[in-house]
């Protein structure tokens, strides 16, 4: 198994460590509900250095980038993220990505990848260059990526960084000093609250974890990561996505400019809106049991419709959340159906996703 | 921390003998582990259950699992308290966070159970 520059920390911390595609992290400190709710109410950090980082530089980079991600390139700015998918040539998805305008001249790019498809991304890029002046170099294991999320994360940003991250746009991102070392500050997360991630040297990431915990913000592990990004709504690849999923039946379409030319282009047209494709759809519980990932779902009336892929008991809500693909057909709006969860019906009804959004969006 | 007056199954339940029937319920351990309780899956009153098998479910945020009978013999009273709230079992495993009560088929000692100090060897390597 690896382990991230956080490791030791989270050893002598308490952290309830579990091997996540490949990479030794905790699950959980103290509680779930505990580190979920210090994110939804104050702030809270999380280790997220297993996530492949590239970067990119040469003349041809956005072209190589615009080529193999789904979402429009040529007006995201200098500063500026995006989140995209990158596709097969049948449309079905390989992984869903944050693209990053560095800025530069020539401008230097970044993405953000599943460290369970580092390796298939890396290979993919490699597989598809053709003949572009760019070249891709893998940085995840030079350095490491925090997350600080929730209402207080800004402000605390701006304690910590000399530039202000209040000043970012949402998905915006910025160069900055932490302790004397140049940093990537992006404001950008998985928990469906305001906050920022930071892409910084390994070496520092022990530093900046014991100054966050010196200032009190929870540490917050796995667990609450996938309760908070469920109750977002953020869909987790081999979940909500995956090779057989594209991004229309993900309900992703907002990431996909069908107006460029890319791997994927031509299937995705053909398939969106397709009348058999099953979709995404929300789930919500009124009695006390979860439905799980694999739960088969059934419409009234008892004809199987489609499985759960994510779902848990909601921290913030108290009651059962799921997600789950259903057959067009039966995946409308306020609809009953029944999850069967360990043998037995248990109620849900159909609701818009995301299930939880912050105040102000 | 496992009172030595009751008697453990391996599978995280406990046994408190009360007259002719007995007592059961989850050990610290086992609620340690799990955090975080959401609901609590118990037989029904007069239902018949046996040593080493099934008799319910705990549910966590993260996951479900099982809950063994430690003896076998008819359950005559089920803890009412946790349907309401299932964190009891977390806060005070040992007394009012109790399970059920069962009549068991078969009087006299429980050998088949381990003491504490067994019980605490056994989850001391976890």
């Amino acid at each position: 198994m690896a382990i991230t520059p956080v490791h030791p920390w989270h050893i002598t911390h308490g952290g309830r460590m579990v091997d996540f595609a490949g990479t030794d992290l905790p699950v959980q400190f103290t509680s779930i509900v505990k580190e979920h709710q210090a994110v939804r109410t104050e702030v809270g950090w999380f280790d997220v250095s297993h996530m492949g980082r590239f970067s990119f530089t040469g003349p041809d980079c956005e072209k190589w980038l615009d080529q193999l991600v789904t979402c429009r390139l040529r007006d995201l700015q200098p500063g500026r993220v995006r989140y995209g998918l990158v596709c097969k040539e049948d449309g079905g998805i390989l992984d869903d990505v944050l693209v990053y305008n560095l800025g530069g001249s020539p401008s230097k790019w970044a993405m953000v990848v599943n460290a369970s498809n580092r390796a298939k991304i890396k290979a993919w890029f490699l597989n598809h260059n053709q003949g572009f002046q760019a070249s891709l170099e893998d940085q995840t294991e030079v350095s490491a990526m925090i997350a600080v999320q929730g209402p207080q994360a800004i402000a605390l940003g701006n304690q910590l960084f000399d530039r202000d991250p209040s000043n970012l746009p949402y998905y915006g991102s910025f160069e900055a000093n932490y302790s004397g070392i140049r940093v990537l500050v992006s404001r950008t997360g998985y928990t469906g609250e305001d906050g920022w991630e930071v892409l910084l040297p390994s070496a520092s990431a022990l530093p900046l974890v014991e100054r966050l915990d010196s200032l009190k913000v929870m540490a917050c592990g796995l667990g609450a990561r996938d309760t908070l990004r469920l109750e977002a709504a953020m869909p987790l690849y081999g979940h909500e996505l995956s090779d057989s999923i594209d991004p229309f039946q993900a309900g992703l379409g907002r990431s996909v400019d069908l107006e460029k030319d890319f791997i994927g282009r031509d299937a995705l047209l053909r398939r969106r809106g397709h009348a058999d494709l099953p979709v995404r759809v929300g789930l919500s519980g009124s009695a006390k049991r979860a439905a799980r990932e694999g739960d088969i779902i059934l419409a009234e009336g008892g004809a199987e419709v489609g499985r759960v892929t994510s779902g848990t008991m909601s921290p913030t809500f108290n009651h059962p959340i799921a997600m789950a693909y259903l057959r067009p057909g039966f995946a409308a709006l306020g609809q009953p159906v029944a999850a069967i969860v360990r043998g037995r019906e248990e109620a849900f009804t159909i609701v818009k996703l995301p299930f939880y959004k912050r105040p102000g969006r | 921390m496992n009172p030595k007056d009751l008697k453990y199954a391996k599978t995280h339940e406990w046994v408190r003998a009360e007259g002719d029937t007995l007592l059961v319920g989850l050990t610290r351990f086992a609620v340690d582990q799990l955090t975080d309780v959401t609901y609590i899956e118990l037989p029904k009153v007069g239902a018949k259950v046996k040593a080493g098998e099934g008799m319910g479910e705990i549910e966590s945020v993260k996951a479900v699992s099982d809950i063994y009978a430690p003896v076998s013999g008819e359950v005559v009273a089920v803890n009412g308290a946790l349907a309401a709230d299932a964190s009891l079992v977390s806060r005070d495993p040992y007394g009012d966070g109790w399970l059920v009560r069962v009549r068991p088929d078969a009087v006299g000692p429980l050998d088949h159970l381990m003491a504490a100090e067994d019980y605490s060897k056994q989850t001391e390597g976890q």
